[in-house]
This record gives structure tokens, sequence and C-alpha cells, in this order.
């Protein structure tokens, strides 16, 4: 019996000095959005539970290795008991009450972190390897629709992503904001966020999408509604003006598809071949042959890829890109602009 | 084996490696038209040619050797079939890796088939088809040569596949040392852009060796149980073998030639998928994943027809007096996981095929531009791959279980539910599978049931261990390094029990989801339920097969140096991964303040592997040089420690009887098992 309280009471003690550990070692980033609220409330009832079944089943074992041991000469065996049902569907009913009332919370928990206004606004996301491309909401005035790499939402403001992905499966993760949506290819996936804290985070892709899957995180600034309203303001001119010339039209789709995560404007090898003086060089070909970087062969590389594959990029796949004859025509004029 | 035996044979593979890789880069040469040291076809030359020479240099030709040279051959047979008919049907018939994906594909599959004839292994059936009989037993040589060829003993099966494991183990583990040491600092530190092996860059070739360690691992893995399964579960039922000895050998032998093909997977091209293989990354991944895909499919068979044999052998071939409740608890274990092997594994072969016959003939399953799914592909990979986890740790759980009342000198506590919470895992473990696709898109409503059946596996689970803590209270525990493998089981296995919870709570799973807090679980998990039992089933099992223990005192140097340190990694993981670290990257934003924590895991990660290198050494060593122990090394109650080691060809001399409970210790003058009078004349 002696034994039984002193390991009630280590087991006791042992889960609340686990429990106030790891609380004090907040292992949690920082909790930017509303959904965050929910879930970090469950992660500590977790931790909770996390730390009594721990303690449960480690102090006794602790106990009985020093209490129980074999000592010095001795000899024999231990005590002859084969077991106790009372005890056995104790410790089967009493973990099945929990893990039904779990259940239920965890049920409830679920509910409220996808609670949802069906008046938000949509951000359409798309995922491709390996960038984001987020396309706001119309401007009522213009009919400009505003397109970036970076998501910019107002503080408090819940917004719904719709997210599709033009190749491969992505996955949607702001550490901060805490919930997560895979994009899968051929249908849109849904998610709701409620950014509450002013500041700039990254949304980093959390399925494994290809060779630069680790560098695909793109900027999310959450900023006070005034700020935002600037910012797009701002966004808005500038697909104004870039309508206007086709160089700038260029840029612009070159940034919008995230071009740039591959092919370097600067020289040197990313993913894909350098930009920088493409235009009218010579380029030698997979099997051997060279061809001239004319508007034809950018034209095709852009829209199949496969076609005529640059010396040394064999291993590399492009996605094939669909673009109007005027935006094809408007990337080449960019790209000649880069020497 | 003799010294020199051994060095012959690294000779020859040194040689042939070297022959092969000059062939190789000589074909490459004339392809590429450029001389590439790097280049794919060179290395898997090497890797082919050395392979077949080590072995020939060991064992001549026959058995291993005659399985590899018919294997490269079959391949290169099929390749060359597939070629001529692509060249004369106009298509394209030379690819980057020498033959195109189709021929690739064909050849390695007749190159699986004819490893099967080459070894050996399906002689009896063959001369059986042509009307010859065979005797019931092939008697096998004498010494360590028996251990390349087809035997059909249990016991020798059993270690050719705990050997098979341990190989595969280091190879895997290798893997995880290269991109661990990748991952020690932020930045692309040596597996850079302009990389080039084996057609890979330096991120591709991570997430080949990423997505190979995860593969190589598992199977290895299945082999291990199957080796633990194939040596015990006959002495402990007291069969003389088990009951499809060809079967039996089949399977074993199935694994060879699946893990030449995953390792051809590396240098192919490799593949970026990570080993869940999701469609479209993989329906556009290079060649590599063809070898991966069929390398997987063609083990698998190992381990459904591995179960087959277990279901059937404990049905039908245990001892007078072994009811279902007196069996051993390991059997118990067996048997629950053979169901699953038996049942599941079907479903990764075929959604790998899928993807396969996608690539090869642009079937559209998984494709939405063809009105497919790529959803769809989820499903039935995790249908096995769930339950595949509990085929992974029930053994090792009935390995904990059988031994633990042997050292704490006590019966099993609660024998019949312990054994029941396997069933019970086993069953429960079919109905979870989608608590991995919490955030891929599916019906966001049917998350919630998958919530409550993956909680409940908390109930048997926990079974298992109130009846561990009560079984040891009160013993009289001894700790040699079998029984100190044993608490490290315990004490792990419960890290990565309570660490599950979290992830079946689906809001927390949105966040917990592809991060290095599941990496952390799930290696806390395979580890308590697989790496821990399975070390200590060896370090136990170690006198049965060869007369002689393994040393305590470097048994205990592992032990007290992978504990700690894998608790260390495991934490670390999962501390990380709460902060934002995303599973299968090869780089991490150095913003994030990760690289300290990264280097702190690489360590442990190497202090981990000197410690599985101490223990390769402790296990040749102890083979020759360990210290004798031919009778009940353990004091145990378990029939196979009644009779003298190693254990005699065709097991027990006379059948026993069970008179007992299995672990009634502490009972004076009770038996589990006694064996008939010997006779004379009766064998």
């Amino acid at each position: 019996m002696r034994h039984f309280i002193i390991v009630g009471i280590s087991t006791i003690i042992a889960s609340v000095l686990l429990y106030m550990g790891l609380s004090a070692a907040h292992l949690m980033p920082v909790a930017a959005s509303a959904q965050a609220v929910p879930i970090d409330w469950m992660w500590n009832l977790i931790l909770i539970v996390m730390s009594f079944f721990f303690s449960l089943i480690v102090v006794p074992i602790g106990y009985s290795l020093i209490v129980f041991r074999r000592r010095r000469g001795e000899t024999g065996d231990g005590a002859h008991f084969e077991g106790n049902t009372t005890l056995e569907l104790f410790w089967t009913a009493i973990p099945l009450l929990i893990v039904v009332s779990f259940s239920v919370i965890g049920a409830r928990n679920l509910a409220q972190t996808l609670a949802r206004n069906p008046q938000a606004p949509v951000i359409k996301v798309t995922g491709l390897q390996w960038s984001w491309r987020f396309e706001y909401p119309a401007d009522p005035a213009t009919g400009l629709v505003v397109v970036s790499d970076q998501l910019h939402i107002p503080v408090g403001e819940q917004v719904l992503l719709r997210m599709t992905s033009s190749d491969v499966i992505h996955s949607f993760w702001v550490p901060e904001f805490r919930v997560k949506q895979d994009l899968v290819p051929g249908r849109f996936t849904e998610l709701t966020i409620t950014p509450t804290e002013v500041g700039s985070y990254k949304v980093r892709c959390a399925e494994l999408c290809g060779t630069k899957h680790y560098s695909m995180e793109n900027p999310v600034i959450i900023q006070s509604q005034e700020d935002y309203d600037t910012w797009l303001a701002g966004e808005l001119e500038k697909a104004k003006l870039a309508a206007s010339s086709p160089e700038g039209f260029g840029q612009l789709l070159v940034q919008q598809n995230g071009c740039t995560a591959c092919h370097s404007l600067t020289g040197g090898t990313i993913v894909g071949p350098t930009w920088l003086g493409l235009f009218g060089s010579q380029v030698e070909l997979s099997d051997g042959s060279a061809v001239t970087a004319d508007d034809a062969f950018i034209s095709e590389s852009i829209t199949n890829p496969q076609a005529k594959i640059v010396k040394g990029f064999e291993s590399v796949q492009m996605v094939q890109y669909t673009f109007t004859p005027d935006e094809l025509a408007a990337i080449v004029a960019y790209i000649k602009t880069i020497k | 084996m003799k010294n020199n035996t051994l060095g012959r044979a690294f000779l020859l593979l040194v040689i042939a490696g070297a022959v092969g890789y000059g062939i190789g880069l000589g074909i490459d040469f004339a392809i590429r038209g450029e001389l590439k040291l790097t280049a794919s076809v060179p290395s898997a030359f090497a890797l082919l040619f050395g392979f077949t020479a080590f072995f020939f240099g060991l064992y001549g030709y026959r058995g291993i050797t005659r399985g590899l040279v018919f294997q490269v051959a079959g391949t290169v047979i099929g390749a060359v079939l597939v070629t001529g008919i692509r060249a004369l049907m106009g298509l394209e018939s030379v690819g980057a890796f020498l033959f195109t994906e189709p021929a690739w594909v064909f050849g390695a599959l007749v190159g699986v088939i004819s490893f099967f004839f080459g070894v050996g292994v399906m002689t009896d059936w063959v001369k059986w088809a042509r009307g010859i009989d065979t005797p019931d037993h092939h008697e096998d040589e004498p010494g360590w040569q028996k251990y390349f060829g087809v035997s059909l003993d249990h016991k020798v099966i059993g270690i050719q596949y705990t050997v098979t494991a341990l190989f595969l183990l280091a190879v895997g583990g290798t893997f995880a040392l290269i991109f661990r040491t990748e991952l020690a600092a932020s930045g692309l530190d040596f597996l850079t852009l302009n990389l080039d092996v084996f057609n890979q860059n330096g991120p591709q070739l991570y997430n080949t060796l990423m997505s190979l360690h995860g593969m190589i691992m598992i199977v290895s893995i299945l082999l291990g149980i199957s080796g633990i399964m194939n040596y015990v579960v006959p002495l402990l039922v007291g069969a003389h073998d088990m009951a499809f000895p060809r079967m039996n050998a089949f399977a074993f032998w199935v694994a060879v030639p699946a893990s030449v093909l995953l390792l051809l997977a590396l240098i192919l091209g490799g593949f970026d998928t990570g080993w869940t293989g999701y469609p479209p990354l993989s329906s556009r991944a290079p060649l590599g994943v063809q070898m991966f895909f069929l390398g997987v499919f063609t083990a698998g068979w190992s381990s459904i027809l591995g179960a087959l044999n277990v279901i059937a052998t404990v049905v039908r071939m245990r001892a007078k007096g072994m009811t279902a409740m007196r069996m051993p608890i390991l059997v118990w274990a067996s048997v629950a996981t053979s169901i699953i092997a038996l049942t599941a594994t079907q479903l990764i072969g075929l959604s790998f095929q899928l993807v396969m016959f996608q690539r090869l003939f642009g079937m559209g399953f998984f494709d939405p531009g063809k009105g497919g799914n790529p959803v769809l592909f989820q499903h039935l990979f995790w249908f096995y791959s769930h339950p595949a986890v509990y085929v992974f740790v029930l053994p090792g759980l009935g390995v904990i279980s059988e031994l633990l009342p042997v050292f704490v000198r006590k019966p099993l506590f609660g024998y019949r539910w312990v054994a029941m919470s396997s069933l019970g895992i086993a069953l429960v473990g079919f109905v979870v599978w989608a608590h991995h696709m919490f955030t891929s898109g599916m019906n966001e409503y049917l998350r919630v049931p998958f919530m409550y059946s993956t909680m409940l596996v908390a109930v048997p689970t926990g079974v298992k261990f109130f009846s561990w803590v009560a079984t040891i209270w009160g013993g009289k525990i001894e700790t040699p390094t079998p029984m100190l493998f044993v608490l490290g089981s315990i004490v792990v296995f419960l890290l990565g029990g309570v660490t599950g919870p979290p992830n079946a709570m689906v809001a927390l799973d949105l966040h917990l989801h592809d991060t290095y807090w599941v990496v952390g679980h799930f290696h806390d998990t395979i580890f308590g339920g697989f790496v821990f039992p399975f070390f200590a089933a060896i370090y136990y099992w170690f006198p049965k097969a060869t007369g002689r223990k393994m040393n305590e005192f470097w048994g205990k140097v592992h032990f007290w140096l992978m504990t700690p340190s894998f608790f260390a990694l495991t934490l670390g993981m999962m501390f990380i991964g709460l902060r934002g670290m995303r599973r299968r990257i090869v780089d991490y934003d150095p913003a994030l303040g990760f690289d300290g924590a990264h280097l702190f895991l690489t360590v442990c990660a190497f202090l981990i592997a000197i410690s599985i290198l101490i223990f390769f050494i402790n296990f040749f060593r102890s083979i020759k040089h360990g210290e004798p122990a031919t009778g009940n090394a353990w004091n145990s109650r378990s029939p196979e420690w009644q009779v003298p080691s190693p254990m005699p060809a065709h097991n027990y001399e006379v059948p026993f009887e069970v008179v007992g409970e299995p672990y009634d210790y502490g009972l004076p003058g009770s038996k589990f098992v006694e064996f008939a009078a010997k006779t004379a004349g009766k064998h």
C-alpha cells in the first residue's frame, strides 16, 4: 500500500511539473489569426492529457526499476499474480470515456476553427512550381484585377481563400495562422483566415512539390486597413500603367506567374536557364543542335517547354503555361529588355 | 567464414565495380557524346557488377550470385526486346538512361522474374509441374554457406531476413546521415543547385535520398518483422517448420531483387515524391520513380506471402495442448500483424501500379485533365499505409510482452487483454486511414468520423501499457541488454503514443500536418514499436541461433548511447516542427532561427549511427567469439529454451505438449511445456 501512495503522489507531482514545464516553453509560434485561438486552446488541453499519461506510465516503471530491482545475491521469482479483470475493465473504460469526450470536444473545436462569414471577400490563390499567385477581388470602378505574388490582408478582416494548383499538389500554411489546406489541381479548396496581428509573415508550401519545394515561400503582409488600401491602389495603378506598354505588361505577367523563382534576371542558374542576355543569343540544345533565341523560340519554350530542351536542363521539367498571343508577345518584349 | 574468402569477395567487388563502371561510361559516352563521371549508367553498371561479383567471391556461381546474374541478364533482355519493338514501330528507342522508360520498366519486371529462376527458388515447383518428385526436406550445407542460397529451413530464412533487414537499415541510415548533414546549417551546403549526380541537382538528390530513406526503412522493417516471426513463431508453437516452406523461401527471395530495384531508383534519375508517391508529382517524376514503384510492388509479395504462411502455421501446426489462450503472446501479435499484411498490402501495390500505368500508357486515373482524381490515390495509398504502421509495431509490442515476464520473473499481467488488444489495434487500424488526409481537400465533415476512429486506437494501446506497468510492478527485475531494450521500447513508444492524439484532433492537425512534429512523432512510434524491440529480440534470441551470447558490455554501450541521443533527436524534431519547420525540405529559412537546433539534431543522428555501428561489430564478432550459451540463456519457460542451442536443424527432436500457462513465473512447480519421453526407434 505504501508503494501505491508514493507512486500516486509522485505521478501527480510529475504530471504537474511536466505540464508547467511544457507550457512555460511556449512551444507554439506567435498566434496571429482568429483560427489560432481554438487551436491553441486545444493544444493546451492536449498538453495536460499528454503530461498526465506520460507520467502515469513512466513514474511507476521508474519506481519499480528502483524498488523492485533484483538485489545482489537475491534469487527466486516475483509475486505470482496473473491479472485483475476489474482493473483491466477500469483502464479500458476510463480511456474510452476520455476518448469519447475528446471526440466531442474536437468536433466542436473544428467547427470553431472553420467558422465562416459568408460575406467575406474572396482571394483566389494559385500554387505553382514554385511560387504563389494571389488574385484580389476586382476593382468595382475599373473592373481591373490585381494579381500579386504577395498576400496582403487587412488586419481583423476575414478572407476566404479559394485555392487551386496549376501543376502538382501544394499546401498553404502560415505557421502563425496555424491552419493548413492543400491545393489540388483540377478542383478548388477553401480556407478561411482572419489575421489578428499586423506584421509580415510567410506562406510556406507544406506539401512536397518537387525540386524547389523548400523555397516555395512568399510574403504575407497583414496591415491596417489604410495601409492595405494604399497598397491596393498602388497595385491598381501599376496594373493600369502596365497595360499601356507591352514591356510593362510582360513584367507584370512574369511577376504574377512567379517565373523568376526559376529563371534568374542577373545571370546564373536557379533552376532553369537565366534570362540575362537571352534574346538573340545562340542556345545549345540537348540534342546537340543550336538555335537562336528569337521570338518564336522563346514563345514556344513558354507554351511547350519540352519541345526544345536547353543543354544541361534535361532533368528539369517546366510547367506548360497558357497565355493569349498578346500576353506571350508582352512577355517576350519584357525578356528583350533584360540585357 | 574465412577471412581470405571475405577479402577475395571485396577484391572482386572493387574490380567488377570498376569494370562495370568503365563499360557503363563507354556506353554513356556513345550516347551522350561526352564523358560524364557522375552520370547514371556507369554507376548502375558498377552497382550490379560489383554486387554480383561480391557474392561470386563469397559463394561461387550459385544461389544469390546466380540470381543476380539472371536479374541483370533478364533486365537487359527485357529492355532490349521493348527497345527493338519501339524501334520497329518508329518510336523513340534511346532514353537519357540508355533505355527508354517502358523498356526499363519491362526489363526490370523480367529481371525480377528471372532472379527467382536464377536463385533456384522455383526449382521444386518447376519439377513438380513436370511430374518429378522432390524430397520434403532439403538438407542444408553446414556453416555459413547455406545463408546465400535457397534454404527451406525457417530458421535459416529467419536469419536471412534479419541480416537483409540489418543491411537495409544501414543503407537507409546512411542516406539519412547524408541529408541530415546537409540540414545542419541553413543554405544549400553541398547539395547545391550546380551539383549533377545521377542526373539530379542537389535538391533533387536530397528529395531522392529522403524518399528512399523512408521506403528502404519500411522494407527493412517488413523484413525485420518477418525475420523475428520466421525464426521464432514455429519454435514457439512447436512446429518443425513453417506450413509452406517453399513459399517461405520464395517470400524471402522476392525481397532481394526488390531491394536492388530500390537502389537502382537512386541511380536512374531518382524521384522527388517522398515515399508516398502522390500524383501528379509522381506522374511527372524522373525514371527513378518507376523503379521505386516496381521495387515496392515486388517487396509487397514478400509481405503478403509471409503473412499467409504465419497464419497457416499458427492455425494448423500448434503443439498438443496449445489452445488459443495458451499461445505465447508474440504468436498472437504475429497473427494480428499478418492479418493486416495479408489483406491491406495489395492496396499500396495497386495504387503504385495505377500510377505506373498512368505514366506508361497515358491512363488518367489520377490526372484531373482526364477526369481523374488525385485525392483518390491518397485514399488507396493510406488504406494500406496506415495499417502498415501497425504491421511494423505489433510484432515489436509482442516482443515486449514476450520478454517482460522473463526479466521481471512474473506472469504477464492480463494475458487475455494483451492478446485481444493486438487484434483490437489491427481491426481499428483499418478504419483510420484518412487521418493522414485532414488537409487534403477530402470532404470536410468526413474528417470528424476519422478523428473518432483514430482516437479509439488509444484504448487498446493503453491496455497494453497499463498491463506492462502492472507486469513490472512487484517483480524481481533484472536488466541485461535485451531487457534494457524492452524498457527503452516502452518509454519511446509511449512518447510516440502520447504525441499521437494531437494529430488526431482535426483542428490541431491543421497546424501539425506535414511538419517536423509529425516526423518526430512517427520516428518515436517506429523506434519504440520496432527498432528497440528488434534489437531486444536480436540480443535475446542470438544465443538460440548461434549458441553464443552477444557481448553484454558493448550491448549496454549500444543502448546507453542510442537511447538518450534518440530522445534528444525526436524531441528536437517535434520542437522545431511546432515552430514552423516543414517536412521534406532541403533548406530552411534562416529567419526561423533553426540553425542551432538542426546542428544539434545532426549530432544526435551521428551518435545514433555510432551506436548502431557498435551493434554491428558486436553482432558479427559474437558469432564466433561470443560467450558460449548453449543452455537456457535467460532462464525462460518458453519451449525453445528447453532444448540446447543452437537449435537443431529440424527443431524439436521429440514433440512437446503444453501443460500449463506460458508465463507462470513465480508459481512453484509449474511448467509451460513437457517433452514426451524419447522412445527408441522413433525420431
